[in-house]
C-alpha cells in the first residue's frame, strides 16, 4: 500500500514533461517497469487467492439469481428449451392468486408475531437467567435443546403429537380438559398460531442464547453503581440492561424476520402449508407451484427474494446503522 | 486501473474455471454402441419388495443373457423420481436410459420436448399384446412408453367394521354408501378417511364425482381441449359438496397425510380406526406396511365406486391409472430390448404373483392371487372406459391448482365454481 502511494506521483510525474531530458525518462522507466512486474505480481496473488471463491460464488450465487430472474419472464414447464416469453404474466398472476397473497400475509404475520412475543420472551428469560440461580446451567441447557433437534425431527414430533389421536389430545383428556381437544394443525382457524407455537418453542432458545450473550458485555460495575445510587432491580434492567443490550436485540430481530420471511421446513413438514392454506407461505407455495411450472416459480423466488432483500436492506439502513459497517450503512452518521 | 486489471484477472480466471467444468460435465458418449461394455441405467419407483426385489433380478437375468451389458437399477420414492430427479435429469442432457413415466399430459409433456423414444415400431408386437392399457402412454398415435401396472381406483373397506355395522354387501348406489355410511357413525365408527393433507387424495373424490356427472363424450373432449365449460364440472363439486355434508370423513382429514404413519389415511383404515378409504389400486401394499406386524390385514376388502344417479355420467366408467416405463430419446438401442423384457409375458406374470399391483400384459391375468387385485381386475374388466386420474390426464401444471381447489371445498371455503375457476385459469396460463 506504501509502496504504491509513493509511486504514484512518479506515474503522472514521468511522462508529462514530452521535453524533459532523455537521462530523465531512463530512471522513470525503470521505476515504471518495476512497479508494473510488483503490481502484476500483486494482481496475479489476489486472483489466485481471490479466484476460486469468487468462481463459486458466481457459479452459485449470482448465476442462478439472473437465471431465475430471466426464468420468470418464460412459460417453461422445465423440459425442452425456453422459448415462450411471456412478459411479467407470472409476476400478475402470483399477485392475483389469493392463496399467494394469503402466503405472504402469513409470512408477515409471523414475521410481526416473532418480534413482539417471542422477543419479550426471550429477553425476560434471558434476564431471569443472567441472574444466581440454583441449577442455572442445566435450565440453559434445557431451554437450547429444541434449537439443537433437526427440524425434521421437531416438526415430524409435533405433527404426531397433535394429531387429533396425538398426544395433545390424550394429555388434555387426562387430565379434565376433553373439551378443548382440537384437529390442532387441521383446524384453519388456529393453524397458523399453532404453527407460530412450535416455532417458538423451536427458535426461543437461540433468541435467548443471543441475549445472554449481550447480557454478558453489560459490565457489572454499571449495576452496582446503580444500585449504589439507589435504583431498584427494574430500574436497573430498564435504564442500563435493555439499553446496554438493544444491539443484540437488534441482531436477533434482523435474523428473526428474515428467517420468518424464508420459513419453510417447519411448515413443509408439519402441514404442507395446510389446511386450506392457513398455514401457506411463500417459500412453501413455491414449491407446490413451481412444480412443473419452472417460470412460474421463478418469478415467485424473485418476488421472495425482493422482499426480503428489500426488508434487510431497510432494516439495516435505518436500525441497525449503529450497529454494522455494512454496505449500505457507510457514511451514515 | 486497478479495479480493471482485478476485474480481468478474475475474469478470465472464472471462464478457465467454467469452461473446464462444463467440459467435465458434458455427458459422455456412454450410447457407442451395443454389446460390449454397455451400461444401461433404469430409474423406478419401488423403494421396498416385492417389486424392489423383482426388478433386481430382472436386471441381474438381463445381464445374464446379454452378455456385456451392465444394468444399473435404482428405486426412487415416486413424487421425487417424477417431479425432481426425471426433470432434473432430463435437462441436464444426463438422463437415465429406461425410467418410469406418467401416462396422460405427463408422457406428452416429456415426448413433446423430445426426451423420450418412439416406441411404436421397435416394440410393435408387444403394443399389440398388451392392448387397450398403452393408450394412456400414446401421444398423438406414436406410443412413448409402455404399462407394466394398470388398475381402478375403488373403495378399500374393513369387512370387521362393515359386519359390526350391519352392513351385508358393498353399497352399490351412492345413496347407499351414505346410509352405510350413517350405520357406521351409529356405532361409533368413522365412515372414511381421507389424506387431504397431501391434497390429491381429496382431489380423486372429485373426479370420480366428475366422471358420474360428466358424460364419455365431455371427458373425451374436454381433457386434450382443456375446455370446462359443461356445466357437468360443476355438477360435480356440487355433488361432492352434498356428499361432505353427511361429514363421512375423519376428524382433522384437512391435514392427514395419504401414506405415512398410523395417523395417515392409510394407516386409520390399516389399524381399524375407519371403515372406509377411496384410494388407487396400489393401496393394500401401502396398508400392509402400517400394520404392527407389516401384513395385510385379513379384513381388507375391495368394492368399487357406487354409481351416482342423475348426472350424464356412464355407470360403467371407472377411474384409474398405471405405472409404465419408457426409454430415453439417447438410449442405445439395447435398452429397448431390456424394456421389452421388463414388458414380457414372462416377467409381467411374476409382477402379478407377487401382489404389488395388477399386472398391464392380459397374459398375466391368471396369475394374479391377491383376492383384492382380483376385484380390482374384474371392475377394470367390466369398465366401458378407463378415465385416467384427472390430474394425470391434464398435466403437471394441473395437479396443484386442481387440487388445492378442491380441497378448499373439503375445507368449506370454496365453492364448486372455484374449482372450474382454477381449472380455466391454469389452461389460460399455459
Amino acid at each position: 500500500m506504501t509502496d504504491q502511494l509513493t509511486a504514484g506521483p512518479a506515474v503522472s510525474a514521468g511522462p508529462a514533461p514530452a521535453s524533459a531530458p532523455p537521462s530523465a525518462s531512463t530512471p522513470s522507466r525503470a521505476a515504471r517497469d518495476g512497479r508494473r512486474a510488483r503490481d502484476g505480481r500483486k494482481w496475479l496473488e489476489i486472483a489466485l487467492f481471490a479466484g476460486p471463491a469468487l468462481i463459486v460464488f458466481i457459479t452459485f450465487v449470482i448465476l442462478p439469481v439472473v437465471l431465475a430472474g430471466v426464468y420468470s419472464f418464460y412459460n417453461w414447464n422445465g423440459l425442452g428449451p425456453l422459448e415462450r416469453f411471456v412478459g411479467i404474466d407470472n409476476y400478475v398472476r402470483a399477485f392475483t392468486d389469493p392463496l399467494f397473497l394469503g402466503a405472504i400475509g402469513n409470512n408477515v404475520t409471523i414475521v410481526i408475531a416473532s418480534v413482539l412475543i417471542q422477543g419479550p420472551i426471550a429477553i425476560a428469560i434471558a434476564l431471569l437467567l443472567n441472574r444466581k440461580l440454583p441449577g442455572r446451567s442445566f435450565i440453559r441447557a434445557l431451554i437450547f435443546v429444541p434449537y439443537v433437534l433437526a427440524e425434521v425431527i421437531a416438526g415430524l414430533s409435533w405433527k404426531l403429537l397433535l394429531s387429533p389421536r396425538g398426544g395433545v389430545n390424550a394429555l388434555l383428556e387426562a387430565i379434565g380438559l376433553g373439551e378443548l381437544t382440537q384437529p390442532w394443525l387441521a383446524n384453519p382457524d388456529i393453524a397458523l398460531w399453532v404453527m407460530f407455537g412450535i416455532l417458538s418453542w423451536k427458535y426461543l432458545g437461540f433468541a435467548i442464547l443471543l441475549m445472554l450473550a449481550g447480557l454478558q458485555g453489560v459490565p457489572e460495575e454499571l449495576h452496582e453503581a446503580a444500585a449504589i445510587d439507589g435504583a431498584n432491580w427494574w430500574q436497573i434492567q430498564t435504564r442500563i440492561t435493555l439499553p446496554l443490550l438493544a444491539p443484540t436485540i437488534r441482531i436477533w430481530i434482523f435474523l428473526s424476520m428474515i428467517g420468518s420471511l424464508q420459513l419453510f421446513d417447519m411448515v413443509w413438514v408439519t402441514t404442507k402449508g395446510g389446511p386450506v392454506g392457513a398455514t401457506n407461505t411463500m417459500a412453501v407455495y413455491l414449491i407446490q407451484y413451481g412444480q412443473g411450472q419452472y417460470g412460474y416459480g421463478s418469478a415467485i423466488a424473485v418476488i421472495l427474494f425482493v422482499i426480503s432483500l428489500v426488508v434487510a436492506l431497510l432494516y439495516q439502513r435505518f436500525a441497525m446503522r449503529r450497529d454494522l459497517a455494512g454496505a449500505v450503512t457507510s457514511g451514515v452518521r | 486501473m486497478n479495479k480493471r486489471a482485478a476485474t480481468r484477472w478474475a475474469a478470465i480466471a472464472a471462464i478457465s474455471v467454467t469452461v473446464g467444468g462444463l467440459a467435465a460435465c458434458a455427458p459422455a458418449d456412454d450410447n457407442a454402441g451395443e454389446g460390449e461394455g454397455v451400461t444401461i441405467r433404469w430409474w423406478h419407483n419401488a423403494t421396498s419388495d416385492p417389486l424392489q426385489g423383482l426388478w433386481a433380478d430382472v436386471a441381474a437375468e438381463f445381464e445374464a443373457a446379454n452378455p456385456g451389458v451392465t444394468v444399473e437399477v435404482t428405486g426412487y420414492q415416486n413424487e421425487d423420481l417424477q417431479r425432481t430427479l426425471i426433470p432434473n435429469a432430463l435437462q441436464s442432457g444426463d438422463a437415465p436410459d429406461i425410467f418410469q413415466v406418467w401416462p396422460g399430459g405427463e408422457v406428452r409433456a416429456q415426448a413433446e420436448a423430445g426426451y423420450l423414444r418412439d416406441l411404436t415400431d421397435d416394440a410393435a408386437d408387444l403394443i399389440a399384446e398388451i392392448g387397450g392399457a398403452v393408450k394412456p402412454w400414446e401421444v398423438d398415435g406414436r406410443q412413448y412408453a409402455l404399462p407394466f401396472s394398470f388398475g381402478i381406483t375403488g373403495i378399500w373397506y374393513n369387512a370387521d367394521l362393515f359386519a359390526q355395522a350391519g352392513i351385508d354387501s358393498p353399497p352399490e348406489t351412492l345413496d347407499e354408501l351414505v346410509d352405510a355410511a350413517a350405520a357406521l357413525k351409529a356405532e361409533g365408527i368413522t365412515p372414511f378417511s381421507v389424506g387431504a393433507g397431501d391434497l390429491w387424495p381429496a382431489g380423486h373424490w372429485w373426479y370420480q364425482f366428475a366422471l358420474n356427472a360428466c358424460s364419455v363424450e365431455t371427458l373425451q373432449t374436454a381433457i386434450p381441449e382443456r375446455n370446462f365449460d359443461d356445466p357437468c364440472w360443476i355438477e360435480a363439486g356440487e355433488n361432492l359438496q352434498e356428499f361432505l355434508e353427511t361429514e363421512p370423513f375423519n376428524e382433522g382429514f384437512l391435514a392427514t397425510p395419504a401414506q405415512t404413519g398410523a395417523d395417515s389415511s392409510a394407516g386409520l383404515l390399516a389399524n381399524g380406526n375407519v371403515a372406509m378409504e377411496f384410494m388407487g389400486p396400489w393401496n393394500s401394499g401401502v396398508i400392509g406396511s402400517l400394520t404392527p406386524d407389516t401384513t395385510v390385514p385379513e379384513f381388507l376388502s375391495w368394492f368399487p365406486f357406487p354409481s351416482v344417479p342423475g348426472g350424464e355420467g356412464d355407470p360403467t366408467v371407472t377411474m384409474g391409472g398405471g405405472d409404465g416405463f419408457g426409454v430415453s430419446a439417447d438410449a442405445p438401442d439395447i435398452a429397448v430390448e431390456l424394456l421389452k423384457y421388463i414388458h414380457s409375458a414372462e416377467v409381467q406374470q411374476r409382477f402379478a404373483a407377487t401382489g404389488a399391483g395388477i399386472a398391464a400384459h392380459p397374459a398375466a391375468a391368471d396369475s394374479l392371487e391377491d383376492e383384492n387385485l382380483q376385484q380390482i381386475a374384474a371392475g377394470l374388466a367390466g369398465s366401458s372406459f378407463v378415465q385416467l386420474w384427472l390430474d394425470s390426464a391434464l398435466g403437471p401444471e394441473f395437479g396443484n391448482p386442481l387440487n388445492q381447489a378442491i380441497v378448499n371445498i373439503f375445507g368449506g371455503v370454496g365453492t364448486p365454481e372455484d374449482v372450474v375457476t382454477a381449472l380455466k385459469d391454469t389452461a389460460a396460463a399455459l
